[in-house]
């Protein structure tokens, strides 16, 4: 198992880098608490209302549209790659795959799944 | 550079861990009753798949497999649309996506 | 690396489906400046649409019949007579799915273009299956076939029962292609190959075959994929529920185009990895035909929804086509068994849509007067519709003269011979008659109905029904009476399916 002790190695040096310097700072470091100090950590303006709030069906549609052209991208990448090389109709292929998600866009817009409303 | 002799993961690993994660997604499907849930684990199920095709193909030294993945991965994220688009709907009317009360056709 | 060329991806050889796939795109776009009051503009944009590409397939068949079978990208399709004639019988039922929806869409509110071009994308699906002869492609067919009929069955949103039979009818269809996937890839790692020709090596001995126990645990999930697929016992159980609430139109091509395509993929699958595993799978395959069978056939007695009857039939139907599956592990038996098998999905699909068809003229705008007790009176206040319904009924039942009757009859034909030496496969075919007997319970309620019960049966027949009723009752009735060339077809359909 000499290859796992790596493996080993790895898994409790990167288990110490986090807990040493916290544990060190818990340890060494003066405490003073005030109210100011123990609120939560907020970066901004403070909530109002509650957060569990339910986010507009647009978002999804939102969401929708931008994974599929996301993912579809994974055909583009090794076509980009692999141009210098490709016959014309290889080329033409990757342009009409193009061509059918522009057309996509098009529906999308078309049929107001952009509109924020 | 890649040491052979520290770092090759036989390719019996991958697919003993694929078909763990497979088993997963089957019993999530099986067993979970929300219908974000159960998507999770057909996800779960179909990602055990590219992970056992990745393997094979290393093993292979043939790239069949590796497009394959690709084309599972495009298929999997047009399923993921259709899918969540049917949640929203679903949950529009019935303010809930739990499958249990998907009941309204008895027989 | 070897790029593939021009040639070898054979462009010409797969243009009904290129036609149909791309006519589905542009139509799409087109369907966008089609004002809501004319969507049956688009309807009818579809329907050439299915002509050009059986233009297509006629030109395809004539050059099969002077060079025979050629493959397309590059040995990943194949089109040879069982891809032909498979994918006429899509295109047929395509165009009743239109006819059937033009005025059902309209008077249940839910006229949208997206119909007409997500049926003609699963149409494409179906097609592209009959040619697959790669694992990659069968995956992909399956994909493009599954996906718009997820949709379609919710496509009377906001109806609740519709959204609920598209949701229970994706999850399961989900589940059912991660089977399917998992299993391609076993059988990738245990033969080295997705290519159906290289599996077969390598499950037979003498090809680079690294494992050839994966590849026969894969082949198994892979039966588990599409048993889902063709509504197979025990994968059946979204059937009801997903034929009762999709919408009427959806649920006909639905019942005869996704079940011919899975059996497309599970007849080519099968058939090329039989000669290694047919004592493991074709075993299997024989029980589910059985308890397929027995489940569908006993449970559809109880219905009295006819949608939800015809749901429980169309698992019934599954089972006999898995008969002829079965019967088509012994060699000199396939060329008939397939033949059979796929004649038995043509005259399934004739009467299946016809019967649908005369659901849709019955079905009320608020999706009800589809209960048994409907048809009451029927023959009375529509005779023409009580014969044509009886006809249906006759042939789902398989007593002559009607389509069903011959296709049972070759496929009973098939399992016999099979059946020498081969206890399990005689069995399933007494299952087979028996099973066939009890249906007519059910079936035949409906005649007794129409014929002998007092009622008003109401009926809704609106032009593009009439002639899709018309098309269907002439198709189950010619079929039953002069099946000679049509079989004749298929046979020939099928000299070349093995290689």
């Amino acid at each position: 198992m000499k290859e796992w002790t790596f493996i080993a190695i790895l898994l409790i040096v990167s288990a110490m880098l986090p807990t040493v310097p916290i544990m060190g700072g818990r340890l060494l470091g003066p405490r003073k608490p005030n109210e100011q100090k123990s609120s939560t950590y907020e970066c901004g303006v403070e909530t109002v209302g509650d957060t569990w709030v339910q986010f507009k069906v647009q978002y999804y549609i939102f969401a929708l549209v931008f994974l599929v052209f996301d993912i579809e991208l994974v055909f583009l990448y090794p076509w980009a790659v692999a141009y210098n090389r490709l016959p014309l109709f290889g080329v033409i292929a990757g342009v009409v795959f193009i061509i059918t998600l522009a057309e996509a866009l098009i529906y999308a817009w078309r049929k107001g799944a952009l509109e924020w409303l | 550079m890649l040491n052979e002799t520290v770092f090759l993961v036989p390719t019996s690993y991958f697919v003993i861990l694929s078909a763990v994660l497979f088993s997963i997604g089957v019993a999530g499907v099986l067993l979970r009753r929300n219908a974000i849930l159960i998507f999770m684990s057909v996800e779960l199920m179909l990602n055990a798949a590219n992970l056992a095709f990745v393997a094979f193909a290393r093993s292979l030294l043939d790239q069949g497999g590796q497009v394959f993945v690709f084309f599972v991965m495009t298929v999997a994220a047009a399923e993921v649309a259709i899918g969540l688009a049917l949640i929203v709907a679903i949950f529009r009317s019935k303010r809930s996506t739990d499958i249990d009360e998907l009941n309204s056709m008895e027989g | 690396m070897n790029l593939p060329t021009l040639e070898s991806i054979n462009l010409a050889a797969s243009l009904p489906v290129l036609i149909l796939a791309g006519w589905a795109c542009l139509l799409t776009a087109i369907d966008l400046f089609i004002s809501p009051e004319r969507k049956h503009w688009t309807a009818w944009l579809a329907v050439l649409g299915l002509l050009a590409s059986g233009v297509a397939l006629g030109f395809e068949a004539v050059a099969y019949s002077q060079r025979g079978a050629v493959s397309a990208f590059g040995d990943m399709a194949v089109v040879d007579g069982f891809a032909l004639f498979l994918q006429g019988v899509f295109l047929l039922s395509a165009f009743l799915g239109i006819l059937l929806a033009l005025n059902y869409l309209p008077r249940h509110n839910i006229e949208r273009g997206e119909y007409y071009t997500l049926l003609l994308f699963t149409t494409s699906g179906m097609m592209l299956m009959a040619m697959a002869a790669d694992l990659i492609v069968v995956f992909l067919a399956l994909e493009l076939l599954s996906l718009p009929l997820y949709v379609l069955s919710g496509f009377a949103h906001p109806r609740l029962d519709s959204e609920e039979a598209a949701m229970k009818y994706f999850l399961l269809g989900a589940f059912a292609s991660g089977f399917l996937v998992y299993g391609i890839a076993l059988t990738y790692g245990g033969a080295g190959t997705t290519l159906l020709s290289g599996v077969v090596e390598a499950l037979v001995g003498g090809g680079p075959a690294p494992n050839p126990v994966l590849a026969i645990v894969g082949m198994g999930l892979i039966l588990v994929g599409l048993g889902f697929k063709v509504a197979a016992v025990p994968f059946h159980m979204w059937t009801p529920d997903v034929y009762q609430g999709a919408p009427t139109p959806v649920t006909a091509f639905m019942s005869v185009g996704a079940k011919a395509g899975g059996f497309a993929a599970l007849l080519r699958v099968f058939l090329i990895a039989f000669p290694a595993t047919g004592d493991t799978w074709g075993v299997v395959i024989a029980i589910i035909a059985a308890l397929t069978m027995i489940l569908g056939n006993v449970v559809a007695i109880s219905q009295s929804n006819v949608k939800r009857m015809l749901a429980y039939s169309s698992i019934a139907h599954a089972g006999y086509v898995l008969v002829a599956v079965a019967a088509a592990r012994y060699p000199e038996v396939e060329p008939l068994a397939v033949s059979a098998a796929v004649f038995y999905l043509l005259t399934y699909a004739v009467t299946n849509l016809g019967a649908f068809a005369i659901v849709i003229a019955l079905e009320r705008d608020d999706g009800t007067g589809v209960e048994v007790e409907d048809f009451a009176g029927l023959a009375k206040t529509r005779p023409w519709l009580a014969i044509a319904m009886t006809l249906f009924m006759l042939s789902l039942t398989g007593i002559p003269p009607s389509a069903g009757m011959v296709g049972k009859f070759f496929v009973f034909q098939a399992a016999v011979q099979a059946s020498v030496g081969d206890p399990l496969i005689l069995t399933v075919t007494i299952i087979g008659v028996l099973t066939s007997v009890i249906s007519a319970f059910y079936y035949l309620r409906i005649p007794v109905m129409m014929y002998f019960r007092d009622g008003e049966g109401q009926a809704n027949v609106q032009p593009a029904l009439g002639v899709a009723l018309a098309l269907t009752a002439l198709a189950t009735f010619l079929l039953g009476v002069v099946p000679a060339p049509f079989l004749q077809m298929a046979r020939h359909a099928l000299l070349t399916l093995a290689g």
